[in-house]
């Protein structure tokens, strides 16, 4: 910037007659403009995504009445978390949720789209309808998507129980979000659902990114398919694998709105879908009992351990991306 | 490659039985609309005895589904088209200005694609109510203008770099300024890269929850998906209404992934790649 303006000024001095001056001065007016460019963005990012954040942070110290800010507790917020109950016991029963949620997810829908993306890679017949039709659920609402997967899952009427008994597997019929031990996973496998065709895609692109050549050399050197995949594939695949585990993880914690749709904000049956967005959610505004009981300098505290775990990961892929650009 | 592992036929049934479960799901779902609750209750898995609308008719009597529809297609285009005009400008400003701060406005913008936007709702919350945008349609497109600015941002910058600066520093010389060259020389050039972020903050924008379950309690400044919400509250034993909303609320996305799916499939993976 100083640079920049010194030899504007230089050339302003240089300047003698006052037709030109007048023509430099306007032009300098002109790069001038180009401050301007970025200041919308910043001004809407800075003022509906960074300081909301960094207010969440300090509103974690403060008492709160209602949505009224009271006095400065310090840590007491952090301590009650961990320490009061029933909020210890409903921290760490959402915490174990999230970790299966990821768990699961890594699973049925990472570990199936990488499979499928594999087929796809090799392109057997009908690739192309195949990759449209893993996408699809991708195109519906999240909210829609809970809301189908209730229907399709209610205990009397619901499609996926009708399709069971037309089987002859009326043993396997329940009622599965009613039910505190399957709620939990058939909110995760709907997710997988849901996720299944993004993975493909990018799990696609990373097998589409190896280089013929070394497959070629691979074949060769006379390797078996088993080593060209664990040798080869596999380690070049890893930037992929990559970014799939940590959009999953960040996922994963944040899950709220699949939750929110098929369980409401209670986490139901016996918080046995909570997670900890939806404990986050329900702290900060209040049950849906109608009970406004809001403690939302807890919910703040929440919020900011919850930043902390998912910022942790997320600078780790963001090391990751730098390195990556590097090597590029 | 020889596959003794997997013979062909084994994948083939595979990973079409796969994506019949990824289909069939919504198929029933399309289905069913067309159908009376008696008619689902009975016979859930059969096709629809005759097509009728009486659903779609019931629906729209229901609820103010045309509202929810003019108001969700309002805060999509808006905030994409101000996500396409504040991106562009900044992201322009930081691939062809060489200042010492515009790695850091970069970094900066990075950031927001990282953070969990959605644990600072309570300082937004109130942040809205002292804007006074509570139930306001604002409210939404701010947040989705925020929320996409970092992506958009990123995207946009790569594009900008790969493209040669012969054009503009002729226009330069003929005396245009910065926004006649962005706008008259760069932008045309950069369709393809407009397009992807159009699609990717289209999705974001038209199907996000989140936000209006927030910021909106007025009925009639709902968007789509919380129309749903109150209509899955109050009605829960029509089925055929039911399925008939999440069908209308999903159409205009098959339609539109219809027409270009495959820039909404490499949209959505650049989005993620990037």
């Amino acid at each position: 910037m100083s640079h920049y303006n010194r030899t504007q000024g230089a050339e302003n001095k240089k300047a003698s007659t006052r037709t030109v001056s007048k023509t430099k001065k306007q032009r300098n007016w002109k790069r001038w403009t180009i401050h301007l460019f970025p200041i919308p963005a910043l001004l809407i990012y800075g003022l509906f995504i960074v300081y909301p954040l960094f207010a969440a942070l300090t509103y974690s110290f403060f008492d709160w009445k209602g949505i009224v800010r009271g006095e400065f507790v310090g840590l007491k917020n952090f301590k009650d978390l961990f320490t009061l109950q029933p909020f210890s016991d409903l921290f760490w029963n959402a915490f174990g949720h999230n970790i299966l949620y990821f768990a699961l997810q890594m699973v049925f829908q990472n570990g199936l789209a990488f499979l499928l993306a594999y087929v796809i890679y090799k392109k057997v017949r009908g690739s192309e309808f195949l990759k449209i039709a893993y996408f699809l659920p991708r195109l519906l609402s999240v909210i829609v998507v809970g809301f189908l997967w209730k229907l399709i899952l209610n205990p009397n009427y619901g499609a996926l129980n009708v399709i069971l008994e037309r089987l002859g597997l009326e043993s396997l019929q329940k009622a599965w979000l009613g039910d505190p031990d399957t709620a939990l996973i058939a909110i995760i496998l709907v997710n997988c659902w849901y996720g299944l065709g993004f993975g493909v895609l990018i799990f696609l692109a990373g097998f589409q990114s190896i280089p013929q050549e070394l497959l070629e050399a691979g074949r060769l050197d006379g390797a078996n398919s088993f080593s060209m995949i664990t040798r080869i594939i596999i380690p070049l695949m890893v930037p992929s694998i990559m970014i799939m585990t940590v959009l999953t993880f960040i996922q994963s914690f944040e899950a709220f709105e699949l939750v929110y749709a098929m369980q409401g904000s209670q986490g139901e049956p016996y918080h046995s879908t909570d997670t900890l967005a939806v404990y986050f959610y329900r702290l900060a505004f209040g049950g849906s009992t109608g009970g406004a009981t809001t403690a939302v300098g807890l919910g703040s505290a929440l919020a900011v351990v919850l930043f902390l775990f998912i910022a942790f990961f997320t600078a780790l892929y963001l090391k990751y991306m730098q390195k990556k650009q590097v090597d590029m | 490659m020889n596959h003794t592992i997997w013979s062909k036929p084994f994948y083939y049934a595979f990973a079409f039985f796969v994506a019949s479960v990824s289909i069939y799901p919504i198929l029933l779902m399309i289905l069913s609309s067309f159908k009376t609750s008696a008619e689902i209750f009975t016979s859930p898995l059969a096709f629809p005895q005759s097509f009728s609308l009486d659903t779609y008719r019931n629906l729209l009597e229901m609820v103010p589904f045309m509202t929810y529809f003019t108001n969700s297609v309002i805060v999509s285009v808006v905030s994409v088209m101000l996500i396409l005009v504040t991106s562009s400008l900044a992201a322009f400003y930081i691939a062809r200005f060489t200042f010492v701060w515009n790695n850091m406005i970069f970094f900066f913008f990075l950031m927001g694609m990282m953070l969990p936007i959605k644990l600072g709702i309570v300082p937004l919350f109130i942040l809205m109510k002292d804007l006074n945008l509570l139930n306001s349609l604002w409210s939404l497109i701010f947040m989705y203008v925020a929320t996409g600015i970092p992506l958009s941002i990123l995207i946009l910058t790569g594009f900008f770099r790969t493209m040669p600066r012969e054009l503009e520093e002729a226009a330069r010389m003929d005396g245009a300024g910065n926004l006649r060259i962005l706008w008259n020389v760069v932008l045309p050039l950069m369709r393809p890269a407009l397009g992807t972020v159009m699609i990717i903050q289209f999705i974001q924008s038209w199907n996000d929850f989140f936000f209006p379950l927030i910021f909106i309690t007025d009925d009639l400044k709902k968007t789509i998906p919380v129309g749903m919400l109150s209509l899955f509250g109050e009605y829960s034993a029509d089925w055929g209404a039911l399925f008939a909303g999440l069908t209308l609320a999903s159409l205009p996305m098959m339609v539109l992934f219809f027409v270009a799916s495959k820039q909404f499939m490499e949209g959505l993976t650049q989005g993620a790649i990037k």
